[in-house]
């Protein structure tokens, strides 16, 4: 395998003595193929997020309705997608339901399963994060003449909205590593290529030490950019 | 102004209310005290339907607030509310707080709005505290504000719960200042207090409330010099 040397950057002997490791030289020449399932995962993690926070947020909504119909769907809806694996759920989409309404792929069947999941748990932090704002807000802005929908749209969700970034955040790298999960219908991601690639090669530690970098890099770079988020909020 | 006829409510099996009945006159000053669970702020809060009662009638400028069908949203802009802790909107600026309202329910022009904002701080004595988010605020300046929020919208009445209960003794006078004035301009007021200078010197009648009913209801003078209900007595003897 034909690899560059940066021997200003590890020095000579250091060099030869890695290049000397056979599953030195499989990472080493397969980095673009983990950079790519880092950029498939990342993908997959985003659109299921994105998705998540729009379908969560209306399944809060819906929880926290008075009317019973509405309520009760949002209590069995975060219940199945809590109560299950996330595993079995991505069989039971991938290979049961969907093929029944579309032909989807399985990334598309993976955003779809990680989303419907997503969705379950962002409702719940939306939910938390409205009631978390203090009771008299609400007090105070309808004693004022607003409707119900003025106060939350004015009053209520600005102020939930810095309490839900926090978990929401925590959400993200949640999804990012169990996006792992749809491997299992070989969605080319980063945890399937490691799959392959150790299947072919057999170096476990070195090629399961590399996928692991890769999710670590993504979950840091997403933490860090929380904190940034939450430092900029706490601000304002 | 405020007609309250029969009222009971009851939180669970706890009744709160045992038929309470009472008015208000226009430009007047009620203030409502008694023993904390004596019921008297939930009453203030059956007037403007943030609780809601299960028997009786509220009036409020002949609208009855407690018929489902009135517009309670409508009607709640022509009642302002103080609260105990204040309430003021933590993510918005003082100014903004006091705008809010109007611009949003009335449909008021920002300039006009802030115009009139700007008017209100004035009144209640922190002109220079527009752009002050309320968290920079003491808590006697967070009431007053929170008075000025409710005066934007132009109310018939003003109802207050214990709008000095929670603040340190050395504020207290600010608020109540504040308070006299808007009496002294012929405001109608509902005041739940422990305050028991403020009753009799800014009061025109004073209710003394007391599980769950009015136990005695008379001119400041009689109630705190001549009171003549046992439960009357031993209440202002405590406090007094």
């Amino acid at each position: 395998m034909a690899i560059t040397p940066y021997p200003m950057l590890f020095g000579a002997t250091l060099w030869e003595k890695l290049t000397a490791i056979n599953g030195f030289n499989v990472v080493a020449s397969n980095w673009a193929y983990f950079i790519e399932g880092g950029l498939v995962t990342l993908q997959l993690t985003v659109l299921s997020v994105s998705a998540g926070m729009v379908l969560g947020l209306i399944i809060a909504l819906m929880k926290m309705s008075r009317w019973r119909l509405l309520s009760s769907v949002a209590v069995i809806y975060i219940d199945f997608f809590r109560g299950t694996p996330l595993l079995v759920q991505v069989m039971l989409f991938h290979f049961g339901i969907l093929p029944i309404f579309i032909d989807s792929g399985p990334f598309l069947s993976g955003v779809i399963a990680c989303s419907l999941n997503s969705a379950a748990y962002v409702a719940e932090i939306v939910r938390a994060g409205i009631q978390a704002v203090d009771r008299g807000q609400m007090e105070a802005a309808r004693s004022l003449g607003m409707n119900g929908s003025q106060a939350m749209r004015y009053v209520i969700l600005p102020q939930a909205y810095k309490i839900v970034v926090p978990p929401m955040i925590n959400e993200f790298v949640m999804l990012l590593k169990d996006t792992s999960l749809v491997s299992v219908i070989a969605v080319m991601e980063l945890t399937h290529r490691g799959k392959l690639l150790y299947s072919t090669t057999y170096e476990a530690a070195w090629v399961w030490g590399a996928v692991c970098v890769v999710y670590y890099i993504m979950t840091k770079t997403i933490a860090m950019m929380g904190d940034w988020i939450e430092r900029r909020l706490a601000t304002e | 102004m405020i007609e309250v006829k029969g009222i009971h409510k009851n939180f669970g099996r706890l009744e709160v209310l045992k038929g309470i009945d009472f008015h208000v006159a226009e430009r007047e000053v009620v203030c409502v005290i008694g023993p904390s669970g004596s019921g008297k702020s939930t009453l203030l809060r059956c007037i403007n339907q943030l609780e809601t009662v299960q028997q009786g009638h509220i009036f409020i400028d002949g609208v009855e607030v407690t018929n489902p069908k009135t517009d309670i949203n409508a009607l709640r802009q022509q009642v302002g509310m103080v609260f105990q802790l204040f309430n003021l909107f933590p993510h918005k600026t003082t100014l903004e707080n006091i705008t809010m309202a109007p611009i949003i329910l009335k449909g008021m022009p920002k300039e006009q709005a802030e115009e009139i904002a700007i008017g209100l701080l004035r009144k209640v004595g922190l002109p220079d505290k527009d752009h002050v988010y309320p968290a920079q605020l003491s808590g006697g300046q967070k009431q007053r504000v929170a008075i000025a929020r409710a005066l934007a919208m132009h109310p018939k009445v003003m109802l207050f719960d214990e709008p000095t209960s929670s603040l340190d003794p050395e504020m207290v006078g600010e608020v109540l200042s504040v308070m006299k004035d808007l009496a002294h301009e012929g405001m109608t007021m509902v005041v739940v207090t422990h305050e028991m200078g403020f009753a009799r010197e800014v009061g025109h009648r004073v209710i003394f409330m007391d599980e769950g009913i009015i136990m005695e209801e008379g001119s400041p003078v009689n109630i705190f010099d001549n009171p003549q209900n046992s439960r009357t007595q031993s209440f202002l003897s405590k406090v007094l």
